[in-house]
């Protein structure tokens, strides 16, 4: 068990080292000058020159990363170029934004795209087939910056059914204390409930936006699960023995798709939580991925390294929830 | 589901869909609310700052020895100053302040924390700090050349006998603010970045980066205060969500807008425009270490290759104003003249003059942003059919940059805009290249495109000595024309600011530079 674990520790460290290097490397290959965003267009040569010293950028490669693995190991993601803020502490602000609007992603995405896939399955050929498979090839292939755009034009500036773009209309801006960064929580946590109804109706597009794309995918994938589930042998013995078709499907061949379901609906859920940019940024949401991309452009590597180790921290992490889960969910695994 | 369920369902939902639904779209009644890119923002300390959302914040939070007036920027007034003169050589300045002023402290503002002010932004020697080191000042010597003589009162010398007006306009200038030298002193190097200690009308209560900047009334401000008690600029990236949140009144004014959203909300009767031309400049500039575009013909054949006309009417409609000169309208000596339109016959006779009637193939660096990237596509269609091949080579703002300031490029679609209101911001670096090597020390945009010119380098320097203003219009405008006949710059147009406000919103009125956009008259219904 210990060797299990001691493995399993060391091959995250490596992904982990693996994952600063390649980032690293990229980050200092692309043809920017990281010294010009802080120093900017008028900077002189002699001025362009003090910042790349103070930024350690005139040091060889290898002692730049070194140091920066070093501070790493120590909690230190170094500060960011365009905020002047600790990464950390600029991480701590827009993650959970980015959680926020991906676990209600997720779960939109997964609530509705699991029984319309089952639905599919089940119909297979018919109609509902072909509409839901419809509804993924719209979701798979329509821009979602222009989806955005059209959602809120319709629903926000027409029908002002839902708030518009941010987290919480500015009225509420200093109404509700940020304990938790979620704003959802933060506004029940003050109770405050004009809060709390503002900030849901800024949430319920973009969250709905990114769960439809899930959805896409997750019912595709719940369809083709169901699909085989439902022409395996223990569907024919059930039918058999006069089970009701609803309690073969719910019952017995969604919970044997279930198992490689969850990978599909964790991978969903880890890509929601790198930070969806183009949602972001049309709904502007200040969230991971678009910190990530401000960073990026900038060239703002320690940002850019900060948030990519929040990316793959994050996609260990529910690899492994996942994981655990398949062995709970399938004995077999086990 | 049975039928009874299914009801009660149906029944519930208009008693749970208020509750879902967004409250009445509506900014706080003495709240100013503005949708506007500001993720440029890197640091608000004056000394340092050089970003245009940076810079209309500390106008707004900090004041400065004098100021020009927005009805006419050629006149320069006290800000602080109460009132000052120039001694006979030219090169000494003497200033009174005004009695009574403190910051948002409460600390007063005297001579001391000027003189502390400007020294503290010369020895930082950030990048804003050439336009008082243009002066002679130095972290060696500016003790010496910016000092106090008394309470309210300061004694400046400067190195040559420039002119009046140019050491007030960098006076005027952002890096030139005054801060409250007490408040610092508590502090931890670099607070000011990210707070701030002025005496203007505003203080800063919040800066979230690429999210929100919240500014409160100083309550503490000495003059008349503000209407309203809070000031909000919120980042909204894309126009149509600016455009979108300002009709549905989540926002009282919007503040990058494309021409589309413009032309569209100039039919709204809720929506006031407002306009103003700034002081930035759009051009072309041809390398000059490229043997084709170093060739005098296929520098002037360029400039008959733009149809300033149709960008005018097209891509830059309500944005910008075709313009073929590197002063901006509103500058002193800034020029009307347009002596070039789309030529293509001129261009090819000139390409066969230069040895090139086939034509030639060159690389274009484009910002992946409009409308910027639509120019290009547009100079390549207009120079193809002269036979210039053009390659758009697309990056982002800093990996275009990266390569402009390298002299990696044959042509670049550039911007510029003025640091100081003064001629001498533009001249400098269009018309002034005192080092034409790899390695020189300064290195402006004649010197980007490899541009050697020591005559005009000169005459530039000898406007700025010129004290009497008229000559010195003229001296302008003669270095203008010169520009135009021989540079490798081809100017194209000079942005127009338009902000969008609901009809409540009165005394909005946009500044020609960035630092000029004052909040203070600003009042809602």
């Amino acid at each position: 068990m210990m060797r299990k674990f001691a493995g399993l520790v060391a091959s995250l460290l490596l992904t982990v080292i693996g994952l600063l290097a390649v980032t690293f490397l990229i980050g200092r290959v692309v043809p920017t000058d990281p010294a010009l965003s802080v120093a900017g267009d008028r900077a002189t040569a002699a001025q362009l020159a003090a910042v790349r010293e103070d930024l350690g950028l005139n040091r060889p490669l290898y002692v730049q990363f070194g140091r920066y693995v070093a501070a790493v190991a120590q909690g230190d993601l170094g500060a960011s170029l365009l905020t002047g803020n600790a990464v950390t502490s600029d991480i701590a602000r827009v993650f959970p934004a980015t959680l926020e609007l991906a676990t209600v992603g997720i779960v939109f995405g997964a609530a509705i795209g699991i029984p319309l896939g089952v639905w599919a399955a089940v119909r297979r050929g018919r109609l509902a087939d072909q509409l839901v498979r419809l509804m993924g090839l719209v979701g798979y292939s329509a821009p979602i910056f222009w989806l955005g755009l059209m959602a809120l034009a319709l629903f926000y500036a027409r029908l002002g059914w839902v708030g518009g773009p941010g987290r919480i209309n500015v009225g509420f801006l200093y109404s509700v204390e940020a304990r938790s960064g979620l704003m959802l929580l933060d506004c029940l946590l003050a109770g405050d409930w004009e809060a709390l109804r503002s900030a849901a109706s800024h949430l319920v597009l973009p969250g709905a936006l990114l769960g439809y794309f899930s959805l896409a995918y997750i019912s595709r994938m719940t369809r083709s699960f169901m699909l085989k589930e439902l022409s395996a042998e223990y569907v024919v013995a059930a039918r058999a023995k006069g089970l009701s078709e609803a309690r073969i499907v719910w019952r017995h061949a969604l919970r044997n798709a279930a198992v490689p379901l969850l990978t599909v609906v964790a991978l969903s859920y880890a890509g929601l939580l790198e930070g969806s940019v183009l949602t972001e940024t049309v709904f502007s949401w200040p969230g991971l991925g678009q910190y990530i991309t401000n960073a990026l452009q900038s060239a703002d590597m320690n940002a850019v390294l900060g948030g990519t180790l929040v990316v793959g921290a994050v996609f260990i992490g529910i690899n492994l929830l996942s994981d655990l889960l398949y062995r709970w969910l399938d004995p077999r695994t086990r | 589901m049975p039928l009874r369920r299914r009801h009660l369902l149906l029944s519930a939902l208009p008693a749970v869909l208020p509750a879902v639904l967004p409250a009445h779209a509506q900014t706080p009644r003495r709240t100013l609310v503005q949708a506007m890119a500001i993720d440029d923002m890197i640091s608000l300390d004056p000394a340092e700052n050089f970003e245009i959302t940076g810079s209309e914040l500390i106008g707004n939070l900090y004041e400065r020895l004098v100021q020009f007036d927005l009805d006419d920027p050629s006149r320069l007034s006290g800000q602080l100053a109460e009132r000052w003169t120039v001694s006979a050589d030219g090169r000494g300045y003497d200033f009174r302040l005004r009695e009574g002023l403190r910051f948002a402290s409460g600390n007063p503002l005297t001579a001391a924390e000027v003189v502390y002010s400007l020294q503290r932004a010369v020895r930082l020697n950030k990048t804003p700090a050439f336009i008082l080191t243009q002066l002679g000042w130095s972290a060696a010597n500016v003790a010496q050349r910016v000092r106090q003589t008394g309470p309210l009162t300061l004694s400046l010398s400067v190195r040559e006998a420039f002119a009046p007006s140019f050491v007030l306009n960098c006076l005027s200038s952002t890096v030139a603010s005054i801060v409250d030298q007490r408040a610092l002193q508590a502090r931890p190097e670099g607070w000011l970045r990210r707070n701030s200690a002025g005496s203007a009308p505003w203080v800063l209560r919040d800066w979230r980066a690429a999210e929100i900047v919240v500014l409160d009334r100083n309550e503490a401000y000495y003059g008349a205060k503000p209407r309203i008690e809070r000031a909000i600029y919120s980042h909204v990236k894309e126009s149509s969500m600016q455009r979108l949140m300002l009709v549905r009144g989540d926002v009282d004014v919007a503040r990058n807008l494309s021409p589309q959203d413009i032309t569209a909300l100039a039919a709204n009767p809720q929506i006031k425009l407002t306009r103003i031309a700034k002081g930035t400049v759009y051009y072309i500039s041809l390398n000059q270490k490229n043997a084709y575009l170093a060739r005098p013909e296929v520098r002037e054949a360029f400039k008959w290759l733009v149809d300033y006309e149709a960008l005018g009417t097209t891509l830059i409609q309500g944005i910008g104003r075709p313009h073929q000169n590197f002063l901006p309208h509103g500058l002193l000596g800034a020029s009307d003249a347009a002596p070039y339109r789309l030529d293509v016959a001129r261009a090819k006779a000139l390409l066969a003059k230069a040895g090139l009637p086939e034509g030639f193939q060159v690389t274009m660096d484009v910002r992946s942003s409009q409308p910027v990237q639509g120019i290009a596509e547009a100079v390549q269609q207009w120079a193809g059919r002269a036979g210039i091949r053009i390659e758009i080579l697309p990056g982002d703002g800093k990996q275009t940059l990266t390569r402009y300031r390298a002299r990696k490029h044959d042509l670049y679609i550039g911007e510029w805009g003025a640091d100081y209101w003064d001629p001498h911001t533009n001249a400098d670096t269009f018309a002034r290249n005192p080092d034409n090597s790899d390695g020189a020390a300064q290195q402006p945009l004649a010197w980007r495109n490899a541009w050697a010119i020591p005559q005009l380098t000169r005459e530039t320097d000898a406007a700025l000595l010129e004290r009497d203003t008229a000559r010195r219009a003229a001296d302008y405008e003669r270095l203008q024309a010169q520009f135009r006949e021989q540079s490798p710059f081809v100017m194209i147009y000079q942005q127009q600011q338009v902000a969008a406000a609901r009809a409540g919103v009165e005394g909005l009125r946009l500044g020609p530079t960035s630092d000029t956009t004052f909040l203070a008259p600003v009042s809602k219904r």
